[in-house]
């Protein structure tokens, strides 16, 4: 599977990366070597063979409900490049 | 189960320039799952707190910080799934749903798209006395729900809140087996009803704990039957999806406008486009929402910071166990129990503190005067003074008394309204302020009878025009009840009356 300069945009678009017009086609060669080896992969035959979701044995990791957290504000607020009032202040986004 | 039988409601028609129309809809509804803390993380889901004060660094996006699944939320969702007779699926694994948007830092929301934890269920809509729509569930799944923006604090800037950043969701999917938008609002009600009884979500859907994603197409008459026996979706039309809505009333004229502008563009030789669109509540219209369409590319994958959720069997058992009695089965119930008509029955079981309220009134007692007494007087009042159940000030041992004293004969009816009336603004024992008050109704017939001779004896014109107009008897019953301050028994009254006008 080939991926050409058109699908790498809008991939970098949606993925919010900034990549210059004439680095494009170099990604898209990228991509494409990365989904041959994909594809490669892809000739394994796994019938029957459950997919592995954890090198180790175990079971998902599971809390209480208790509130334990929150009440940070502050520090919560504390990398934004903008907040006023307690909240996250950013451009304008409307529907 | 007590099953009510029904029929399904014909489905709402639009008449178009070229003939009619019927409507498909489908919901995706999501429902706050209520719980103390959020789905990943130890945060609290407390409505109305100060902006991010109730955000974990795990909420917030923050690098390195990994979900933690609350256990409580899973037990939420079975327990939703049970009450809407779904297959619980014990195992269900989370997936990333990647968009960019500021009110969602992680950049993805965690849902599950491939294996969300219950599968197929069905909900009874009830429609009106005998009438009900079985709406089929496809899937329910967990989803983190995502922060607040708002707009009109600042003209340049928006402001985000990530309080409900990570609130769990249930998003509950329906099959399109909706046909109008009175149907659609009252299948939004019956899930609400369904998981306030389970006390899964609390269904308020002015905080929004409750809203609504809505599928609307539309077809020619025959081709929804030609869709039900195939499952095959080529007999539909072309859907929209309005989204975000949060008022039932909303909900039905948003259907309404869209259904109304697919016609006309059917009509007018065009296609409908699937898009997403936003109701506007000011102009009653749909809009579409094309600056989303792009987002669409969610690039789904399974999470790699969670293993996949396995539950047991014998945990889902216990949840099955602790079930209350949910609504079709309480109302089966009051009918065949209590004798009520299957409205009656609706109104006492529509929620859950009033059937309980019901039930303690009716215990031992009449069901049927019961029942009136709660809706017609209890219930009416309560709500001319906005007041809930919860602070009714007549409790249901005091006016389970007065049903009672009604049964028994102590009082009329007429003197029960008195009743209900002093006890519910001063309090007290019903049955002891009958007595101390006089209130009891003269069942003595020696007694009745010399008030009947006495307003006879004392009436001789009106006697002989009753004689000749025998309806005019009911002149000598209202004069002797107020003879006797209207504790006569009404019937026994009515009796002497008769017999002694020779009537």
């Amino acid at each position: 599977m080939s991926i050409d300069t058109e699908t790498a945009r809008r991939v970098a678009k949606l993925a919010r990366i900034k990549v210059e017009e004439d680095a494009l086609p170099a990604l898209a060669s990228e991509f494409s070597a990365i989904l041959g080896f994909i594809e490669q992969l892809n000739e394994v035959d796994v019938e029957g063979v459950e997919p592995m979701t954890s090198v180790t044995p175990q079971r998902l990791k599971r809390r209480e409900d208790v509130v334990t957290d929150g009440s940070q504000q502050a520090a919560v607020l504390k990398n934004a490049p903008d907040a006023r009032e307690g909240f996250f202040a950013v451009p304008k986004v409307v529907e | 189960m007590l099953d009510l039988t029904y029929e399904a409601p014909q489905p709402k028609t639009i008449a178009g320039a070229t003939g009619d129309w019927e409507l498909v809809i489908g919901l995706e509804v999501h429902a706050q799952v209520a719980t103390k803390a959020k789905l990943f993380s130890g945060a609290s889901t407390q409505f109305g707190a100060e902006p991010n004060s109730n955000v974990a660094f795990v909420d917030a996006g923050m690098p390195g910080m990994l979900p933690v699944i609350n256990e409580g939320c899973v037990a939420q969702a079975v327990r939703t799934g049970l009450g809407l007779k779904a297959e619980i699926n014990l195992w269900s694994a989370f997936d990333r749903k990647n968009y960019f948007y500021p009110d969602l830092p992680q950049g993805y929301q965690i849902s599950q798209l491939y294996h969300p934890i219950v599968g197929e269920g069905e909900v009874l809509v009830d429609m009106a006395p005998g009438i009900a729509r079985r709406v089929r569930i496809e899937r329910i799944h967990l989803e983190q729900d995502a922060g607040k923006s708002i707009h009109d604090m600042d003209p340049h800037m928006s402001f985000v809140d990530l309080n409900r950043t990570g609130v769990a969701l249930m998003e509950i999917v329906s099959r399109p087996d909706i046909r109008g938008p009175e149907e659609a609002a009252a299948y939004v009600g019956k899930l609400r009803q369904i998981m306030r009884y389970l006390g899964t979500c609390d269904g308020n859907m002015q905080n929004g704990n409750l809203r609504a994603d809505v599928n609307v197409s539309v077809c020619r008459p025959g081709d929804y039957e030609r869709y039900q026996e195939t499952q095959d979706f080529s007999h539909l039309g072309t859907r929209c999806e309005i989204k975000n809505m949060n008022s039932m009333r909303f909900i039905q004229m948003a259907i309404d406008y869209e259904a109304r502008r697919q016609i006309a563009l059917l009509e007018d030789g065009k296609e409908v486009v699937q898009e997403t669109r936003l109701y506007d509540p000011d102009k009653n219209e749909t809009r579409s929402m094309r600056s989303k369409e792009e987002a669409h590319d969610y690039r789904y994958f399974p999470d790699p910071d969670l293993l996949p959720l396995e539950i047991e069997q014998a945990w889902v058992d216990d949840i099955a166990a602790s079930l209350p009695e949910l609504p079709d089965e309480k109302k089966a119930r009051f009918v065949t129990e209590f004798g009520l008509s299957e409205y009656d029955a609706g109104v006492l079981t529509a929620e859950v503190a009033n059937a309980a309220y019901f039930e303690k009134v009716a215990e031992g007692r009449d069901g049927k005067l019961a029942a009136n007494w709660v809706i017609n007087e209890l219930f009416g009042r309560l709500k001319k003074e906005d007041h809930s159940i919860e602070d009714s000030p007549v409790s249901p041992e005091q006016l389970g008394k007065i049903v009672g004293l009604i049964t028994k004969g102590d009082i009329s009816g007429k003197i029960a309204k008195d009743l209900f009336e002093i006890i519910y603004t001063e309090g007290g024992d019903p049955e002891a302020i009958v007595e101390e008050r006089g209130m009891k109704q003269v069942t003595d017939t020696g007694a009745i009878e010399a008030a009947v001779d006495e307003v006879i004896a004392a009436n001789p014109a009106q006697v002989e025009k009753a004689q000749q107009n025998p309806k005019l008897a009911g002149w000598f019953v209202g004069q002797v009840m107020k003879a006797t301050g209207g504790k006569a028994n009404p019937a026994a009254v009515n009796k002497l009356v008769q017999e002694k006008l020779g009537l």
